[in-house]
C-alpha cells in the first residue's frame, strides 16, 4: 500500500487540491456542477408533467414528493466513501439477484408482467431497478481486482454475471429492462478496456444470436419491433402510440405550440403522455428549442459524470462513475429515440422527467454515488 | 496474492485506458445526441407541415349537418308530407365497453324486439364513419325516453337522439302519389353524392318523394368541430348552415282525393282526375293502398310480407302501372278516326243483329246486347249505347294501321311522363309489334277486337285520363304533372290536328248524350247535376268468353268479373276536369264506375269558387 501512496503523491493535480482548503461542497459531499443541471431538468420536468397530466396539480405534487425522497437518497449515498461501496458490491449484487428471482414467484402481476415486489406496508418496488446499480457495482468490483485490460476468462465471468440477472428479468417478462441492464454491464467491460478483438468477436456472435432472440420473444415484443419497421401499416393498432407521438413532436415545430397548448397532449391523442411519452409533450409545446435545451442539460450532466470518472483515483470508482453516466445517456437515447420513432417501443421512462418514483430514485442514487466518488478523493491522500 | 496482483496492476496505464475509452464514449454520446437532434429537426422542421396537418386532422372533424327536407303540400296548402321530431335510441360503438351487456340493460328499460336487435347488429357491421351513431330503436315513447334518461349512467355510448322524420298525415291516401322516403340502402349509397348525403339517412323511395328528391333534399351544411381522442366534441369551430330542401306544392287536391277514395268505397280500382287546362293531376287514387309511415323508419318483415302477399295488391300502383283493356272507353277515339278518315259519316249506319262477322268467316263477334241495337245504328247511337257491332265494322274498315296512327296521337301505348318514376306505358298494338312479340302476322280478328278496346290493347288509368282531357281540349296536347310548377309545358307539335276540325263535335256530343240522354249508358249520373258533362262507359272482359257462350255475371267468380271503366270530363262547354275511373271486377262501367265521376265532379265544380278556396287555405294556415 505504501508504494501505491507514493506513486499517487507524485501526481501534480492531486498536490494542488491537497494544498487548498476543501470547499464547503466537498465537505457536504455534493457536487454543484452535477447538481445544477439535474435540478434544472427536474424543475422543467415539473412544468411538462403539469401539462402532460391534463393540468392535474396532484400529479406534480406526488412527483415532487418522490423527487424530494430521491434527493435525500442522493445526498445520503454521497456521504459514504466509494471504498465502502466497493466492499458492499458483491453482497448488493447477491441480494438483488435473490429479489429478482423472488419477483418471479411472489411478484405482483401488473399488465401481464411480474416486475413488482410488494413490501410490508403496501409499497411496491421493482428489484430490477436495484439491479441497474448492483450489476455495474459488481462488475466494477470484480474487474477492479483484476489486471486490466481483462483477460478472456475474466470477460467470461463478467458475461455470466451479466447474463444471470438479465436473463431472469427477461423472464418477468421485461425485455427492455433486461437489455438495459445487460448494456450497463457491457459498458463496464468497455470502460475497463475490453480489447477490440473481443468486442468484434462478441458483436459477430450477437448478430448470429439475433434470430434466436427473436424466436424467444413474446408476441407483443415482436410486434413492437415490427411496428418500428412499418409504422403506417396499422395506425390505430400497435402503431398508434408512435404515430401519435411523432405527430405531437412534428406539429410542435421550431418554437412549439406553447405550454398547455399542445392539442395532441391536451386532447388525449398522445398515450402515456405523462410517463414514457412525455418528451412528445415537451416537443409539442416547447418545440425544437425545448428539446435542444433539455439535451444540453443532459449533456452537461453526462460531461460532468465522465469528468468525475476520469478524476477518480481507483479502478472501481472510475468504472462505476463512467457506467452510471453512460447508462444515464442510454436511457435518454432509448427513450427519445423510441418516442421519435427510430427505436422500438420499450418501457423506458425519460430520465428525471417522466412521472414515476422508481426511476428517479434509482437515477438519483446513481448520482449520489457519483458525488461520493467526486467528493471523497482527498481522503485518499 | 492480493499484494502480488496489485503489484502487477499498472494503475497509471489503467487510468489512461479508461480516459481514452471514456472520451470515446463521450464522443459517441455526442454523436447519439446528434442523431436525436437530426431526427427532431426532421420531424419538427422539415416535416413540420405534414404533422401540423395530421395533428389538425386528429382533432378537427368536418361534420355534415343534414338539411331539412322540403315539405309537400297539396294545391291548397294542405300538408301531405311533414317533418316531425322523433326520438330514437342510438348507440355509439366506440363508447360501449361491452355491447352484449349494454343490449341486455337496454332490454330491461325499453322492450326490444328480436327483429330490431338483429337489424341493429346488421347496421353495426356495415361500413360506418368512426363515432357515428347506429340506431337501435326508432320512435321512443315519452316514458321510454324518461327511463333511458334516468339510467343514463349505466349505459355509456347509448343516447336518445332527436331527429326529424318524415310523416304522412293522410296515411294511405297519398301513398301512390306522394310516395315515401326510407332509409338509404347500400346500392343507393353507391350512387349518391357522398358529400351531399353525408348526414342524411333518408331518401325518396317512390312517388313524388323520389322524382323530386334533389329539390326536396336541399344542400348539406358542414361544421368543423374539435374533438378529443374519445371523439367527444369540445367546440364548434366553424359552421356552414345547410340549405333546407324546397317545399313542393302539388296540383293534388286533398279534398278531391278523399272524395274519390270514399266513392271507391273499398273496391279495388284506380281514379285519375286531371285539370284539363294545365294537365295538373287533381286526384290520383289506387285502392287498396297502404300506410307509408312504417316505411320511413323501416317496416318490419312481417308487416311488409302481409302487404306484399295480399291478393288485393295494396303496394301495386294501379293508376300508373295497372294495364287494363280500355273496353268501350276507346270507342270515341276510334269513332274520331273513322270520321276523319271518311270511313263513316255522322249519318252512315250499320245494321246490328247482335254480332259481327268478317267476310268469308263464320266466327261471330258478339255485341254486348244479345239481340243487337237495331237495323240502323249511326255514330251517335253507337257511342251513346256503346254498340259493339258498329265498332267491329268500323275497326275492320279502318284497319289496324290507321287505328294505330290515330290512337297514337292521343298517346296510347306511351307513358304520359307524369312526374312519378314508376309509371309504365300501356300497349297500343300494331303489325310490327305483333311480329316482334308473337312472331306472327296481324289478323282481321285482332283489328276487330281493338275496335272495342279488347284484345291486345292495354291502357293505364293515367293515360286514359290524359287522352280524355285531350278529347275535352279538342286535340290540344295534355301533359299531366303532379308538381304545380312542373317543368316544360305541353309540346305544341304534339297537338292532334284533324283534317276537319268539325269532326270533334259529333264525338263530344255523343259523349254528352252518354250521360244526359235517357238512352245513354251512364244517364243515371246526370240526375240533378248543376252542370253538364261528357263521358263514356266501358266494361272490359277479364276472361275470354268462348264462342256461343253467354256471359253470366252471377256465375263468374268475383275475380273474373268484368272491370268497370268510365271516362268523363266536365263542364261540357268549358271543360275543367277530366277523369278516368277503373273499378276492378266492378261489372258494368255505367253502374259502378260512372257514379264515382259524378262524386268527383260535384266535389270539384260544386265546392269551388275563388273565395271559398282562399278561405280554405286560410283555415289550413291557421290550423298549422
Amino acid at each position: 500500500m505504501s508504494a501505491n501512496r507514493d506513486f499517487l503523491r507524485q501526481m501534480p493535480s492531486l498536490g494542488m487540491e491537497l494544498r487548498s482548503a476543501p470547499a464547503l461542497s466537498m465537505r457536504m459531499h455534493f457536487d454543484p456542477l452535477l447538481l445544477l443541471p439535474i435540478l434544472v431538468v427536474l424543475a422543467a420536468g415539473g412544468f411538462v408533467l403539469y401539462s402532460a397530466s391534463g393540468q392535474n396539480i396532484d400529479y406534480v405534487i406526488r412527483q415532487g414528493v418522490r423527487v424530494g425522497i430521491a434527493l435525500v437518497v442522493m445526498i445520503t449515498l454521497a456521504q459514504f466513501d466509494p471504498r465502502q461501496y466497493r466492499g458492499w458490491s458483491p453482497w448488493i449484487y447477491l441480494v438483488g439477484l435473490v429479489l429478482v428471482i423472488g419477483v418471479l414467484f411472489y411478484g405482483a402481476d401488473i399488465k401481464g408482467a411480474q416486475r413488482w415486489l410488494t413490501l410490508p406496508g403496501g409499497t411496491r418496488f421493482q428489484p430490477s431497478e436495484l439491479m441497474k446499480l448492483a450489476l455495474p457495482m459488481m462488475l466494477a468490483w470484480y474487474l477492479g481486482e483484476q489486471r486490466l485490460p481483462p483477460r478472456f476468462r475474466h470477460v467470461l465471468v463478467c458475461l455470466v454475471l451479466i447474463a444471470l440477472p438479465a436473463g431472469i428479468i427477461a423472464r418477468q417478462p421485461d425485455l427492455g429492462t433486461a437489455l438495459l441492464i445487460a448494456v450497463s454491464g457491457l459498458l463496464v467491460l468497455w470502460l475497463a478496456g475490453l480489447q477490440w478483438r473481443f468486442i468484434f468477436g462478441f458483436a459477430t456472435l450477437a448478430a448470429a444470436a439475433a434470430p434466436l432472440l427473436w424466436y424467444n420473444m413474446h408476441e407483443y415484443q415482436q410486434q413492437r419491433v415490427l411496428t418500428l419497421l412499418d409504422l403506417g401499416a396499422d395506425p390505430l393498432g400497435a402503431g398508434w402510440n408512435i404515430n401519435q407521438s411523432m405527430i405531437a413532436i412534428g406539429s410542435g415545430g421550431m418554437e412549439g405550440k406553447g405550454w398547455l397548448q399542445g392539442t395532441q397532449s391536451q386532447l388525449d391523442f398522445l398515450p402515456e403522455s405523462h410517463t414514457d411519452f412525455i418528451i412528445a409533450v415537451l416537443a409539442e409545446e416547447w418545440g425544437l428549442m425545448g428539446v435542444l435545451a433539455l439535451l444540453c442539460a443532459y449533456l452537461m450532466i453526462i460531461a460532468r459524470g465522465i469528468y468525475i470518472g476520469m478524476q477518480a483515483q481507483d479502478t472501481y470508482s472510475r468504472l462505476l462513475a463512467g457506467t452510471i453516466t453512460l447508462t444515464f445517456f442510454v436511457y435518454v437515447f432509448v427513450n427519445i429515440g423510441m418516442v421519435a420513432g427510430i427505436l422500438p417501443v420499450v418501457g423506458v421512462p425519460l430520465p428525471l422527467i417522466s412521472y414515476g418514483g422508481t426511476s428517479v430514485v434509482t437515477l438519483m442514487a446513481g448520482f449520489g454515488m457519483l458525488m461520493s466518488i467526486q467528493t471523497h478523493r482527498k481522503l485518499l491522500a | 496474492m492480493r499484494e502480488e496482483s496489485l503489484a502487477i496492476k499498472d494503475l497509471h496505464a489503467e487510468g489512461r485506458v479508461y480516459a481514452s475509452r471514456a472520451l470515446l464514449a463521450f464522443f459517441l454520446v455526442v454523436v447519439g445526441c446528434g442523431i436525436l437532434v437530426a431526427r427532431m429537426v426532421w420531424l419538427q422542421v422539415l416535416q413540420h407541415d405534414v404533422y401540423v396537418t395530421e395533428s389538425d386532422r386528429n382533432r378537427l372533424h368536418l361534420q355534415s349537418v343534414p338539411p331539412i327536407r322540403g315539405l309537400i303540400h297539396d294545391r291548397n296548402g294542405v300538408l301531405l308530407a311533414d317533418n316531425r321530431p322523433i326520438h330514437s335510441l342510438t348507440v355509439i360503438k366506440e363508447r360501449v365497453p361491452d355491447i352484449e351487456h349494454t343490449l341486455a340493460q337496454v332490454q330491461q328499460l325499453v322492450p326490444l324486439e328480436a327483429a330490431e336487435i338483429e337489424r341493429f347488429r346488421e347496421r353495426m357491421t356495415r361500413a360506418r364513419r368512426p363515432f357515428e351513431s347506429v340506431p337501435l330503436r326508432f320512435k321512443l315513447r315519452e316514458d321510454e325516453i324518461a327511463r333511458i334518461a334516468v339510467n343514463r349512467h349505466l349505459l355509456p355510448g347509448v343516447q336518445v337522439e332527436a331527429t326529424l322524420a318524415r310523416y304522412y298525415p293522410f296515411g294511405e291516401a297519398f301513398a301512390h302519389s306522394v310516395g315515401y322516403v326510407g332509409r338509404i340502402n347500400e346500392s343507393e349509397l353507391k350512387q349518391l353524392d357522398q358529400t351531399d348525403y353525408a348526414g342524411t339517412h333518408h331518401i325518396g323511395k317512390i312517388g313524388v318523394e323520389k322524382f323530386y328528391e334533389s329539390r326536396l333534399h336541399g344542400t348539406v351544411g358542414h361544421q368543423t368541430v374539435e374533438t378529443d381522442a374519445r371523439g367527444r366534441v369540445l367546440r364548434v369551430i366553424e359552421r356552414t348552415d345547410p340549405k333546407p330542401g324546397q317545399a313542393l306544392q302539388l296540383s293534388l287536391d286533398a279534398g278531391l282525393q278523399k272524395a274519390a277514395i270514399q266513392a271507391l268505397d273499398g273496391r279495388r280500382g284506380a281514379v285519375v282526375a286531371l285539370d284539363v287546362n294545365t294537365g295538373g293531376v287533381l286526384a290520383l287514387v289506387s285502392q287498396p293502398s297502404y300506410d307509408p309511415n312504417p316505411f320511413v323508419a323501416g317496416i318490419d318483415a312481417k308487416s311488409y310480407g302481409l302487404l306484399r302477399d295480399s291478393p288485393d295488391l295494396p303496394l301495386f300502383n294501379r293508376a300508373l302501372r295497372g294495364r287494363y283493356p280500355p273496353g268501350s272507353t276507346i270507342k270515341p277515339f276510334v269513332a274520331l278516326a273513322g270520321l276523319d278518315t271518311g270511313m263513316v259519316t255522322r249519318k252512315s249506319t250499320v245494321r246490328d243483329p247482335g254480332f259481327f262477322r268478317l267476310p268469308n268467316d263464320t266466327r261471330k263477334y258478339r255485341d254486348w246486347k244479345k239481340w243487337g241495337h237495331g237495323s240502323e245504328v249511326d255514330l251517335d247511337k253507337a257511342i251513346v249505347q256503346s254498340c259493339d257491332t258498329y265498332f267491329y265494322d268500323l275497326a275492320f274498315r279502318l284497319g289496324i294501321d290507321r287505328m294505330h296512327e290515330y290512337l297514337s296521337h292521343f298517346g296510347f301505348g306511351q307513358a304520359t311522363g307524369v312526374d312519378i318514376v314508376e309509371e309504365i306505358s300501356g300497349l297500343l298494338p300494331s303489325r310490327e309489334w305483333k311480329r316482334n312479340a308473337y312472331r306472327d302476322g296481324w289478323y282481321h280478328g285482332d283489328t276487330v277486337n281493338v275496335g272495342i278496346g279488347q284484345g291486345f290493347m292495354l291502357v293505364t288509368p293515367m293515360r286514359l285520363a290524359t287522352a280524355t282531357a285531350m278529347l275535352a281540349r279538342r286535340g290540344a296536347w295534355v301533359q299531366p304533372s303532379l308538381a304545380m310548377d312542373a317543368p316544360a309545358g305541353p309540346p305544341r307539335d304534339r297537338d292532334m290536328v284533324l283534317r276537319n276540325p268539325g269532326h270533334w263535335e259529333p264525338i263530344l256530343q255523343a259523349m254528352h248524350s252518354v250521360v244526359h240522354s235517357p238512352a245513354g249508358t251512364a244517364h243515371r249520373i246526370s240526375k240533378d247535376a248543376q252542370y253538364e258533362m261528357a263521358g263514356k262507359t266501358g266494361t272490359a272482359q277479364v276472361i275470354g268468353i268462348a264462342q256461343d257462350e253467354e256471359y253470366d255475371e252471377a256465375k263468374v267468380a268475383e275475380r273474373n268479373r268484368d272491370h268497370a271503366l268510365f271516362i268523363a270530363y266536365a263542364p261540357y262547354e268549358e271543360p275543367e276536369i277530366a277523369v278516368a275511373i277503373i273499378v276492378e271486377n266492378g261489372g258494368h262501367g255505367g253502374a259502378t264506375a260512372a257514379p264515382i265521376a259524378r262524386v268527383l265532379f260535384d266535389a270539384w265544380l260544386g265546392s269551388r269558387g275563388p273565395i271559398e278556396q282562399q278561405a280554405l287555405a286560410q283555415v289550413i294556415l291557421n290550423v298549422r
